[in-house]
């Protein structure tokens, strides 16, 4: 793979192929005879504390030279950072399980000291954050070999490779720091990351908007996640995830804290799922999402598909000690994810942007995690969370291909037949359809059957009708998923071109460092599923085995199905699904597929006109928060600022030194003996003063 | 000479004390400038006879030092003072203070 993209970048690279591959080799030796150096037993908390500093280092020395550095410097620094992450990810991981150990700790340094509270920068590997760094690590580093193309001809090149390792490391920290600080430092640093790499073409409007877009509404989420430590912090004392565990029983007593009582928990779960609604885009914060798409394609991959939107899935999966406390906290986190699923979807259905599609996509398949760790399946959240980083980024990247290929052209209803000019890009598209489809036995049939059946068997407390509710809900979104994929898929690769001869002619298969990476994803789509086989296949469900010391407080969610009878329900359940996928596939099919000649007509259906504008939605926020907020500091510019804060200063200030100038300038009366006589008089004073009461 | 063993320190203090007040309001009320320069002469001397005084009842000599000291600062002080009056007078064709207020604006 190597070989490629360094033939791909010989073209324009200033220096030889060859002396960035001996730079590789001497880092890599480096870094090998690091691990040498010390002792043996001390390798692993070496490697864990370098899987985020690598991309740390090279987000630095690229950031410090980025005026200076030749492209393919910046290249083999960027894009082998995350390799070697990877490299000891991978190595980690399977450590770990060999060892039979739960975790490993590595502390860096000791970050805050206050009285009695201490917090250490610790990077914890459990099975959690080990699924998690493989993911980021995984598919980034993938991304990173495929933005080799797929920026080669920008001009800031290098700002882009900087952007994407300090996204790396942010979000690294993430899902390895042991406490909340520290992970909450990870979710604004790929909040930071999110805002940069979408205004990455700042010279644009529409594209800073759009980061500004994102990063505001990311800070409403923020204020729950500050909230939530908060009151974590003032119940327990410590923000640490295993020390909070351990002191549960002091949020549950109403004693002990005073703001919200025996409804704690229940607070802190909502407010950080407040944090988790604008991370990972759902009802009501979903919104900067699709506008984010203003960002490169790659970016659109990693931060806004695999990695950064699922941190807030994350974020309860590590909290999941804290949700099953709160039957509340956790069926607003289902509704909200259920919710979503189908809104996203319907918005989809409609949409002739191929990212558009895909962002709206994502805002449904997090929905569908959201909608997991709800109804208590956090294990399957997280194995969405894993399969959908595949199958999404491998769209996204097949989606960068097709725009890359059609020279900057994102309308699907001018493209069509591109299934003979880019087959690499055809294929590997068609293959994460079907996986995002549910069709078996590719990944998301695995892992969002469990979430559908999750849902339909989990005993919910608080409102007993609702898994059924949830449950129909999700499939019809599935059904959705499956319709505007295929919709998708027609539109784009099969029937007759749509484009204009001129563009036809250029059309062309993009290089292979961005089609290797859409082959190895869309090989995990396909695969990445198997791991977590569902019980009535009588095969060892990894996934499961590997997060239930993690999760174990799922075991805690009831089931409202009798274990004699839930064979047969999982069954029925799973044909149903597969049922209602292919009933959406076989219906875009009959719309879009079957006729070569696809038109676009206008539409003057109020439905359609609805979805199509995405239920008006962010025109609602524009005038339900936005323009008031605009009109609010337009009247306190000119009202209170330039009014009366300005007026207040000006004339105030001046009239008082005015007024006290022309009475202190009859002293100044410019004759030598009037200043010598207050100067008598003054040492006569000093002197009467020192004698009387001083001496 | 009896009545000269009678003159102790303080008849010396009282006489400087005369001394510097006479100075002190000539400085402050008299126009003219080379008469409020005699008069600051007149404040430095009596500034001497107390140390003289001093030096005398503490029979430390090395008050006149501090004497000469300052009859050598009052010379170039009288000189550079006199240069600037001459020069004022030419400019002005006046030496009296109160005429002299241009910094005032």
């Amino acid at each position: 793979m190597s070989d490629t993209h360094h033939e791909h970048e010989n073209g324009h690279g200033e220096l030889s192929y060859w002396s960035a591959f001996w730079v590789g080799l001497f880092v890599a030796a480096v870094v090998l005879f690091t691990g040498l150096s010390v002792e043996p037993e001390k390798i692993p908390r070496l490697w864990l504390a370098l899987i985020p500093l690598m991309p740390a280092f090279g987000a630095l020395f690229n950031g410090i030279f980025v005026r200076h550095m030749p492209k393919l410097w910046t290249v083999v620094i960027a894009v082998g950072a995350p390799i070697v992450s990877f490299v000891f990810s991978v190595f980690l991981f399977f450590w770990l399980k060999k060892e039979g150990m739960e975790y490993i700790d590595v502390t860096l340094y000791e970050w805050l000291s206050a009285g009695a509270f201490s917090l250490d920068v610790t990077f914890r590997l459990d099975a959690l954050s080990g699924v998690m760094i493989l993911v980021v690590s995984g598919v980034g580093s993938l991304i990173h070999v495929y933005s080799i193309g797929y920026i080669a001809h920008d001009a800031s090149h290098n700002r882009f490779f900087t952007y994407l390792n300090l996204f790396m490391f942010a979000m690294l920290v993430l899902v390895l720091g042991n406490s909340m600080p520290l992970t909450f430092i990870g979710w604004e640093g790929v909040g930071l990351c999110s805002y940069l790499l979408i205004g990455f073409w700042f010279e644009d409007h529409a594209n800073a908007s759009a980061g500004k877009k994102a990063f505001i509404v990311n800070r409403i989420g923020d204020v729950g996640v500050l909230l939530g430590m908060f009151l974590i912090f003032q119940a327990t004392g410590t923000l640490v995830y295993e020390e909070i565990a351990a002191n549960m029983d002091k949020i549950l007593n109403p004693t002990t804290v005073t703001v919200f009582g025996a409804g704690t928990a229940t607070a802190i779960g909502l407010l950080l799922f407040l944090g988790c609604t604008g991370k990972s885009a759902q009802i009501p914060l979903y919104v900067w999402l699709p506008d984010a798409m203003a960002g490169p394609t790659p970016v659109s991959a990693l931060i806004h598909a695999a990695t950064m939107v699922t941190a807030g899935v994350y974020l309860i999966a590590r909290m999941n000690f804290l949700y099953v406390a709160t039957p509340e906290a956790m069926t607003v986190v289902a509704i909200v994810g259920a919710l979503t699923a189908l809104f996203a979807a319907t918005i989809g259905l409609f949409q002739y942007d191929i990212k558009k599609v895909l962002a709206y996509s994502t805002v449904s398949q997090l929905g569908y995690m959201f909608l997991a760790v709800g109804v208590g399946a956090f294990t399957a959240g997280i194995f969405h969370l894993m399969t959908h980083a595949f199958f999404k980024a491998c769209l996204f990247l097949g989606s960068g291909s097709v725009i890359h290929g059609m020279h900057e052209e994102q309308d699907i209803r001018k493209m069509g037949g591109l299934a003979k000019f880019m087959p690499k890009t055809h294929w590997t598209f068609f293959i994460s359809c079907i996986a995002i489809a549910g069709l078996p036995p590719l990944a998301a049939f695995f892992s969002k059957d469990e979430i559908l059946w999750h849902a339909f068997a989990n005993k919910n407390v608080v409102v007993p009708w609702l898994p059924n509710v949830l449950w129909l809900i999700g499939a019809i979104a599935a059904g959705f998923t499956a319709f505007y994929m295929f919709r998708l898929y027609f539109l784009t690769f099969r029937g007759e071109c749509r484009a204009p001869a001129a563009l036809q002619k250029k059309i062309h298969e993009s290089p292979p460092s961005m089609t290797w990476p859409l082959i190895i994803l869309s090989g995990l789509a396909i695969v990445g599923g198997w791991v977590g086989m569902p019980a009535i296949f009588h095969v060892p469900n990894l996934f499961h085995e590997n997060l239930h010391h993690v999760l174990s407080y799922e075991g805690l969610i009831l089931s409202r199905i009798a274990p004699e009878s839930e064979h047969a329900w999982e069954w029925i359940m799973m044909l149903t699904s597969v049922a209602i996928a292919c009933a959406g596939i076989a219906v875009a099919w009959v719309i879009y597929g079957k006729k070569p000649d696809w038109k676009w007509q206008p539409n003057d259906n109020f439905v359609y006109q609805m979805i199509h504008n995405k239920y008006w939605v962010d025109e609602g926020y524009f005038y339900a928060f936005v323009r008031p907020l605009v009109n609010f500091s337009v009247f306190l510019w000119r009202m209170v600022d330039a009014w009366i804060i300005d007026g207040a200063l000006t004339w105030v200030t001046s009239a008082v030194a005015y007024n006290v100038g022309q009475g202190i300038r009859i002293v100044q009366t410019g004759n030598v003996q009037t200043y010598l006589l207050s100067f008598v008089i003054g040492v006569s004073l000093l002197v009467f003063y020192l004698w009387r009461f001083v001496g | 000479m009896s009545w000269l063993t009678q003159i102790t320190t303080n008849h010396y203090l009282v006489l400087a004390a005369v001394l510097f007040m006479l100075g002190t309001v000539g400085v402050l009320l008299r126009k003219n400038g080379l008469i409020v320069f005699m008069c600051i002469e007149l404040m430095l001397n009596a500034a001497n006879l107390t140390f003289i005084a001093f030096a005398r009842q503490l029979g430390q000599e090395s008050a006149h030092v501090v004497v000469f000291f300052v009859m050598a600062v009052a010379a170039a002080e009288a000189a550079v003072g006199l240069a600037i009056f001459v020069a004022m007078f030419r400019q002005k064709k006046t030496v009296y203070v109160d005429e002299a207020t241009t910094l005032k604006h």
